[in-house]
This record gives C-alpha cells, sequence and structure tokens, in this order.
C-alpha cells in the first residue's frame, strides 16, 4: 500500500493501521454513537457561538461540515488557514498567474523556488515533474535550471540547483527588488537584504530569458508577519515576465485538504474559509473568523474539530468544550467532551481530495473494510439531531 | 399523484401550440394524455395564464475550476448578496458568481429546470460534476472542452486518421459523461503556452503547425460522425478584439456545411470601423446565419453593471486583464489540456464600447430571423448574471421599453448602432423556441423544452404581465419532474435536479494510446481519470443519457 507513497503518507498510514479506539466516548466514558451524537448535538445546539475547525477531510466530509455550520450557526476555518491566507489575501486583491504540474513537467525549464525546499513539504514534488522519459515538446531535464532562494535547495531539484542565501525576514525586500528588476526599474540600492543587488539583477535577466518558467513558493514556510504582501510582489514579477514571456506561479498546498474542504465550502456557499454562519447568511472575514484569535480570545463557546484524514491536526486546548471528530488514534480522545473515532478517506472510504494545483480532484478507494463511521455520517447525524433539538 | 393544470394558455412550440387553451397533466414525473381518472386530479386553476416547459440555459458557467477561482476572486460581490437560511433553504451567497446552493434556487425560481456548463475541462470533470451535483433543483449537463489539449493536438499534427479523432472525441466525452463539445479559441489557449499572443483562424499554431481552421473542421467532423446532437460548440478565434467579425465569418466557413454553434457570438460580431476603431457588424453576422442553416448561436448579451468575466481563453483574458475592474484577474495554464482566466468587469452604459457591446448583441437577436437557431443568453457571467435574464427578455419583446433604455446609454454608441430602426419584438412563442424547445432539440434532450405527452413534468406558468421583467422574474408556479418546486416565485420544495449526456459509440482501443501518453506526459493516470457512473452517483448526480443520431461509423 505504502509503496508509492511518499515518506509523509506511509507515516500517516503507518499510523492509521495501528490498533486505536473503536468507540465513541462522552467525557472519557465509552458510549454508543447515538449518545455521543445527542451530546455533541447538545453543546453546539447551546452554544451562543460554535467554531467548526480542523477541517482535515475529503469533499463528502466537508459537505456534511458546511451543512452542520449552517445548521448551528457555526464559524468554519481550516487548520491550515494562516498559511493559506498569505496567499489568499493577495489573490483576493489583485489575482494570481498560475500553472499546474504537467504543465510544469512538459515546459518547465526554470524554477524560482521561494523560501521553502519545498521536499519537506511536499517530498515527491521534483520527481513527480521531471519527466525521464522525455517531455511533450523535447525539453530535456538536463536543460532545466532551479535558483532557491532564502532556502536550502532540495537535491533532487532540476540543476544542479543554485542558492541565493537570504534570512526568511528578508524575503519581502528582496522579492520586491525583483519585481522592480523585472520590471526595468532602475535600482540604487547596492542590497536587498543581505543579497547584492547584481545577484538579482543577474537573476532577473535569467527569468527573463526563460521559455516557460515557474516561482514556486509554500505559502506554509512564508512564516514571517505580513507575508502576504511578499506573495503580492510574486504576483508583480509574473506580471512583467509575462509581458514578454511565459512564467507562472505555483503555489504549493493541499497539505491536511485545505484545499479541498475551501474548494467545496466555496462552491457551495461562494466564500473560503472564515466564513461565518451566525447571522443565518454567510460571512466572511478573515481577521474576525480565525479561529486560532477566536479560541485565544474566548470567542467561541463550542469547538468541533474535524481531522479525519490521520491523527494531525490536533486541537488546540482551549476553555471551549470540544468536540472531536478524529482517527482511532488521536491523542486528544480523551480531553474531548465528545470523541468520535471516524474513518480515514482513502483507506476506510472512497472519496474525493483536490491536489495541491487545484486543477485535479482524485478520486479515492477504500483499501479494507470500514469499521468506523465516516465524518459525514458522523456530521449528518448531528445535524439531524439539532434539527430535532 | 396526478395533477391537473386547467385552463392555461399553453405556448408549447415544439408541438406548433401558440396559446391554445387546454388542460396538462401531470403523473409520477411525466406530462401523460387526459387520464380516463382525470377526475380524481389535483386540480390548479391557471386559467388567464401563460404555460410553457422548464427554461433551458444552455450556456451558463456554473461550476468547474475557473467558477470557483471567480468566486474566491470577488468577496467584494458576495458581501453584499447573501441568501438567507430557511426552514427549506440552505444559507449562500454571491451574484455574479453565486455559490452553487444559491444558483440552483434562483434558477428554479426564474423557472429554469436545467443548465449547462460549457466550458468543463476534461481533466477538472470530477470537481466539475461535484460541483453540479450541489447545485439543487435545476437539471445539469456539461460540454467537454477539446482542441488545446495535447493529446489532441498531437493526433492531428501527425496526420492520425479522422476515426482515430473520432475514437478520442468519444471517449472523452463517456469519461466524463459530457453531452456536447467545446472548443475554445481553437489551438490558441495551447499556442499561449509558447508565448504566443494572438492565432488566427488560417495562424499556424507555432508548435504543432496545424490551424485553428483544421482543429474546428477535425472536431466538427467528429462531433457529427459521432451523432452528438448538438454540433460543435465555438468559442471563436479573437474573442473581443475589434475587427474580429471577419475571423467569425471565416470560422463559419471552416465549418463547411457541418454543425456548428457560435457561442457568445456578441463577443465576436465586432467591426473596426469609426473614430473609435470599434463598431457593430451585427448585419453580417446574422445575415451568415441566416444564410447558414448549419449554423447556430447564442448572444452573450451584456447588461450594464459589475460582473465577473470567466473563460478556458486565458490567451484573450490575459490580453483583456487590464481591462477589468476591480483590477485584478486570473491566469491559469491547465495541465497540457486547456487553460482558463477570470477578470471581473464593469460594463458602464457610459463608455462607447460598452454601450455598443450592449446594442451589438441586440441588434443580433433582433436581425436573425430563425428563434430555432439563435438562443437567449448572457454567457452567465460573463456579460451578465443569469439574473438579468428577465430583464433581457423585456428588452426584446417590448419595443418602447428598449428605445427608452436606448436612450441612455452613450450618444456615440447610439448612433453607431441601428438598434434604435430595428422594431421587430419577439412573440411568447418565439421567447418559447429561444429558452426552451430550442435548446431542448439542439442537445438532444428528447423529453424537455416541450409540454407533449411523455415529456418530463418541467412546467411553468407565468401571469400574463405587460411588464414581460417582472412576468418572468418571478413566475406563479414551478414544477419539476412533477413536483410543485416554486410558487409566486418562492421555493416551496427542493428537490436534486439529473446530469444530462450523450454516450456516442467509439472504438475503445484508444484507450491504449491515452494510457501510454497519461504514463509518459501526465502526472495522473488514465485510469484515474475516468468517472464511473457509479463515482458519479457519489458525486451526489443521476445520469440521464439521450440517444445519439444514428451515428455514421
Amino acid at each position: 500500500m505504502s509503496a508509492r507513497g511518499c515518506e509523509l503518507s506511509r507515516a500517516g498510514f503507518a499510523r492509521q493501521s495501528a490498533p486505536g479506539l473503536a468507540t465513541a466516548l462522552v467525557r472519557g466514558v465509552p458510549a454508543t454513537l447515538d449518545q455521543a451524537v445527542d451530546a455533541a448535538a447538545k453543546i453546539l445546539h447551546g452554544a451562543v457561538q460554535p467554531l467548526i475547525g480542523g477541517l482535515a477531510t475529503d469533499v463528502a466530509g466537508m459537505r456534511a461540515a458546511v451543512e452542520l455550520a449552517d445548521r448551528c450557526g457555526a464559524i468554519l476555518d481550516h487548520a491550515n488557514s494562516g498559511a493559506k491566507f498569505r496567499n489568499l489575501l493577495a489573490f483576493q486583491d489583485r489575482g494570481a498567474i498560475t500553472t499546474t504540474l504537467a504543465e510544469l513537467r512538459n515546459r518547465t525549464d526554470l524554477y524560482v523556488v521561494i523560501g521553502t525546499d519545498v521536499v519537506s513539504r511536499f517530498p515527491r514534488f521534483f520527481e513527480r515533474i521531471g519527466a525521464p522519459e522525455g517531455t511533450l515538446f523535447g525539453l530535456k531535464d538536463a536543460e532545466r535550471r532551479s535558483v532557491f532562494v532564502g532556502a536550502k535547495p532540495a537535491l533532487d531539484a532540476p540543476g544542479p540547483p543554485e542558492s541565493i542565501e537570504c534570512a526568511r525576514e528578508d524575503l519581502p525586500d528582496v522579492l520586491a527588488a525583483l519585481a522592480a528588476l523585472t520590471a526595468g526599474v532602475k535600482l540604487i540600492a547596492a542590497r536587498a537584504g543581505t543579497v547584492p543587488m547584481d545577484r538579482l539583477r543577474e537573476l532577473a535577466g535569467t527569468m527573463h530569458r526563460a521559455r516557460y518558467g515557474a516561482i514556486v513558493w509554500a505559502a506554509a514556510d512564508l512564516d514571517f508577519a505580513h507575508a502576504e504582501l511578499g506573495v503580492l510582489a510574486i504576483g508583480r514579477i509574473l506580471t512583467a515576465l509575462n509581458q514578454t514571456t511565459r512564467f507562472s506561479g505555483v503555489p504549493l498546498g493541499g497539505n491536511e485538504a485545505d484545499l479541498t474542504a475551501d474548494a467545496v465550502l466555496l462552491w457551495q456557499v461562494g466564500l473560503p474559509f472564515r466564513t461565518s454562519f451566525a447571522t443565518g447568511r454567510p460571512e466572511y472575514d478573515p481577521y474576525l473568523f480565525d479561529a486560532q484569535r477566536l479560541l485565544a480570545q474566548h470567542e467561541t463557546d463550542a469547538l468541533l474539530w474535524l481531522s479525519a484524514l490521520s491523527d494531525l491536526p490536533v486541537p488546540p486546548t482551549s476553555r471551549a468544550p470540544l468536540i472531536l471528530l478524529a482517527g482511532p488514534n488521536a491523542g486528544a480522545a480523551r480531553r474531548a467532551d465528545v470523541y468520535f473515532p471516524v474513518a480515514t478517506p482513502g483507506i476506510d472510504h472512497g472519496g474525493h481530495l483536490v491536489r495541491t494545483d487545484k486543477v485535479l480532484t482524485m478520486h479515492l478507494s477504500a483499501t479494507r473494510h470500514p469499521q468506523l463511521a465516516a465524518a459525514s455520517q458522523v456530521l449528518r447525524a448531528i445535524s439531524e439531531a439539532i434539527r430535532a433539538c | 399523484m396526478l395533477t391537473r393544470l386547467a385552463g392555461g394558455r399553453v405556448i408549447d412550440p415544439a408541438h406548433g401550440i401558440d396559446g391554445q387553451v387546454r388542460d396538462l397533466y401531470l403523473r409520477d414525473g411525466r406530462i401523460i394524455d387526459a387520464p380516463s381518472d382525470a377526475g380524481g386530479a389535483h386540480s390548479i386553476d391557471v386559467s388567464g395564464r401563460i404555460v410553457m416547459a422548464g427554461a433551458i440555459d444552455l450556456h451558463t458557467h456554473v461550476g468547474g475550476g475557473k467558477v470557483n477561482l471567480a468566486r474566491l476572486l470577488m468577496p467584494e460581490d458576495h458581501r453584499g448578496h447573501g441568501y438567507e437560511r430557511t426552514a427549506l433553504t440552505r444559507s449562500s451567497c454571491g451574484h455574479v458568481a453565486p455559490g452553487t446552493l444559491a444558483a440552483g434556487y434562483r434558477y428554479a425560481e426564474m423557472g429554469y429546470t436545467a443548465c449547462f456548463e460549457p466550458a468543463m475541462l476534461p481533466i477538472n470533470a470530477r470537481q466539475t460534476h461535484l460541483e453540479l451535483a450541489d447545485t439543487p433543483i435545476v437539471d445539469k449537463g456539461c460540454y467537454a472542452m477539446l482542441g488545446n489539449d495535447d493529446f489532441f493536438l498531437r493526433l492531428l499534427a501527425t496526420g492520425e486518421s479522422q476515426q482515430r479523432i473520432n475514437d478520442y472525441v468519444g471517449w472523452i466525452m463517456d469519461c466524463t459523461h459530457a453531452i456536447a463539445i467545446k472548443v475554445v479559441n481553437p489551438g490558441g489557449i495551447s499556442a499561449f503556452k509558447f508565448n504566443q499572443r494572438k492565432l488566427d483562424v488560417d495562424q499556424a499554431h507555432p508548435y504543432y503547425r496545424v490551424t485553428p481552421r483544421r482543429i474546428l473542421q477535425a472536431l466538427a467532423r467528429a462531433v457529427h460522425d459521432l451523432g452528438v446532437p448538438h454540433g460543435l460548440h465555438v468559442h471563436g478565434c479573437n474573442l473581443g478584439v475589434p475587427g474580429n467579425v471577419d475571423t467569425t465569418l471565416a470560422t463559419i466557413e471552416a465549418a463547411e456545411g457541418l454543425p456548428i454553434h457560435l457561442t457568445h457570438i456578441q463577443f465576436h460580431s465586432y467591426g473596426s470601423e469609426g473614430d473609435h476603431k470599434f463598431s457593430s457588424a451585427s448585419g453580417r453576422i446574422a445575415e451568415a446565419i441566416n444564410a447558414n442553416p448549419n449554423v447556430s448561436a447564442d448572444v452573450g448579451q451584456i447588461m450594464f453593471g459589475q460582473t465577473v468575466t470567466a473563460s478556458g481563453d486565458n490567451m484573450a483574458q490575459f490580453r483583456n486583464a487590464d481591462l477589468g475592474s476591480p483590477r485584478k484577474s486570473v491566469v491559469m495554464d491547465i495541465e497540457c489540456d486547456a487553460g482558463c482566466g477570470v477578470v471581473p468587469f464593469r460594463y458602464r452604459d457610459q463608455s462607447f464600447v460598452n454601450a455598443l457591446q450592449w446594442a451589438i448583441g441586440l441588434e443580433i437577436f433582433l436581425s436573425v430571423h430563425d428563434p430555432w437557431r439563435i438562443f437567449l443568453t448572457t454567457d452567465h457571467p460573463n456579460g451578465a448574471p443569469f439574473t438579468s435574464y428577465p430583464h433581457l427578455i423585456r428588452l426584446l419583446t417590448d419595443h418602447a421599453f428598449r428605445d427608452q433604455m436606448l436612450q441612455k446609454i452613450h450618444p456615440d454608441a447610439r448612433a453607431a448602432s441601428t438598434l434604435g430602426s430595428l422594431t421587430r419584438e419577439y412573440s411568447l412563442y418565439e421567447i418559447a423556441i429561444m429558452t426552451r424547445a430550442g435548446p431542448a432539440r439542439t442537445l438532444g434532450l428528447s423529453d424537455r423544452g416541450h409540454l407533449g405527452a411523455g415529456a418530463a413534468a418541467d412546467v411553468v406558468v407565468y401571469r400574463d404581465d405587460a411588464d414581460r421583467e417582472r412576468m418572468f422574474a418571478t413566475p406563479e408556479y414551478v414544477f419539476k419532474d412533477g413536483e410543485l418546486i416554486v410558487r409566486d416565485g418562492r421555493l416551496v420544495k427542493v428537490t436534486c435536479g439529473s446530469v444530462h449526456a450523450v454516450k456516442p459509440d467509439y472504438d475503445r482501443s484508444i484507450e491504449a494510446p491515452v494510457a501510454e501518453y497519461f504514463e509518459r506526459f501526465q502526472t495522473s493516470s488514465a485510469a484515474g481519470f475516468r468517472i464511473s457512473s457509479d463515482e458519479l452517483r457519489e458525486c451526489g448526480s443521476e445520469l440521464i443519457v439521450h440517444e445519439c443520431r444514428g451515428a455514421s461509423r
């Protein structure tokens, strides 16, 4: 089962394969599914401002989570939102120019990688976009180059990979300078952060000469204040380059199914994460409806945490009563007010997940017989119980 | 349950019925002839009312990746347009790029019972179907986009037989449950990836050396040979470019008599005359449509106000990005399959260009003679959101109202348009053709778009209001598959629609080269590409398969 997976998925499979809890718990005491559903419904129904977080789940799980949020007036936010909003704020302000994996594999002659080694989060990325048997248009692997800016180059990146060292905090300066240089603006400063301007001038020239370049970043690794400004600068670089050549962004994401959950919420409701159903109409606010902020400032009095893909992400500790839907080995099961062991999509049941470039939705199939309920089933049961409250 | 709609004025162009007073019987989701037990029917008095089949939108971007990008890009649109949760409906929001829930509810409230997503990227088909499954009440269907995908272009460039191309097209339709094939900027989306910024009908693709003309011919031929009811759905080259009328006429000529449907023709009917180097060429376009019975078109009417454009044509969208408002855009190359571009637009009646675009659309509506070959669309949301259809119907049916509106637009545009001299008013019969019978016929939906015995009981009852906008905005009754879902413009029941598709016969030996291609060049597998009927059900949709014409293979 694990032969085709990356090291992250192998570890995940291994953890999911260990024997774990097969029974729901209400305040740590084994309960029937019905008892647990009733207990969860009571908490959500009685709450002034419930929050549904985590949201590491497949399309079916997310469909049920949105329905439940609508039913009980909850706020929806994903565990990875902090990273995702670095991209989203820039996207909603200016848009984006992007491409997808098969285009990279067949066309991309230059990778400029910003602030990430890629492979720590996406171990098979460079393997997937390599083409040992040739490409559609004759591009050879030997003709590809990669430049890593502000991160250690991945060993299997095209190249040998080049490196422009800089501190992560200097990336906004470096990107702003690169945006100016690619747009043909003359800069007087000798350095951007610690990077010599001549080195960036050279990079800008290389980028202009590429036929089909890509700027790759992982928002999760741009872990500094107002990283969205750096993403905006990437957008300006791409706009400048596309006046004369083709160059696209590759914002890597999708871990813990953040792209899947966001896609479902978007298509059903029209809004992304950090949407509240409290007033009966969906409202979106990237600041007010930030789950971390709501928990830290005690603005929520019930947390339903959904983590159906693995034991990660772990629910944050807070004063709010916790309803946990997670795999049978969830460490937080005992501290939850209500715990539902749920099946894992792609292991226990089929399902759909959105790939990192958003364009491909993968159909998962079950590899073993389900012993546990799917998250979607539990969430629907809670919705029904609230309707009856 | 047996329902009788008693005494309405029935307009059913598929059967030549124009306002005849008659009773209509619905049972088990179907329209039936007067039954022997008619006395036991639940009878609804609709005397004096207009009765039509449910409306069908044959070109509306309601689902799939680019629509979701448009939703994501436009939070400002969604803020002011919330749909409240009720005992019956879920909350949702959006006006120009609504959530699927809002879209399904609103379409049904307007008497639409089927919507067709015209730009499903085959590689994105799964998400498209998931979104459509979450679009309540209305039936759905998809047109698979081909003509920029590298597998197809390689077939063409290496001189593979038409038979092989037909097999590939059939395979794509089968795997993705499509009902038609669309081509967008033939070869141009691919050429843009090679940094080409324009591709004319007879210009060779920079890598494959095939022309858009050749692509159009191969696909139109495949669609015809496979017996797909709807002719090749064509979004031509040079969208939005002044002078593109010549491109459009060349496109018609390229079809060589094979059936083609020119979509959002308004955006392809521009001259380059006058002080603004932008003029109406609606006369030449209408003349060509009138003269070529193999050609049909939908208009893609623009309306003034905010909208967002979402298209597979990223070459055109990149070119137009700086004209957008608010100034932001998405341009995406997609998986050796196609691309997409999203640009918000605010069409203004005091902008010469926008005002003339508005006039051009109406000129085309009023100058094409055969209502069976011209369809009422705004290319939602590209010209305007679908919620503007009732207003558009009033513009077409009410000359005095149209003249009033014409007085409000940019005076130079008014002067440059022949619209003021066009006195034609569409009849309700013609509106019913354009929005019901015509779309059903061209798509091959034999049991939709009409009110004959055996048809699905998708029925709309309108008050005969002289204000046609009000009349079409809030029908009195809407039945979907025999169930009452709307009363006085408000939902009373929420149901799930089905997905319509055709399954042409093709030689499955095409799967071997496709699988090899996926293995060598793609980042997913050909096996995973196919969506089984079971999986479609898992997505949430039931499939209705319609017949192909007698295939000539």
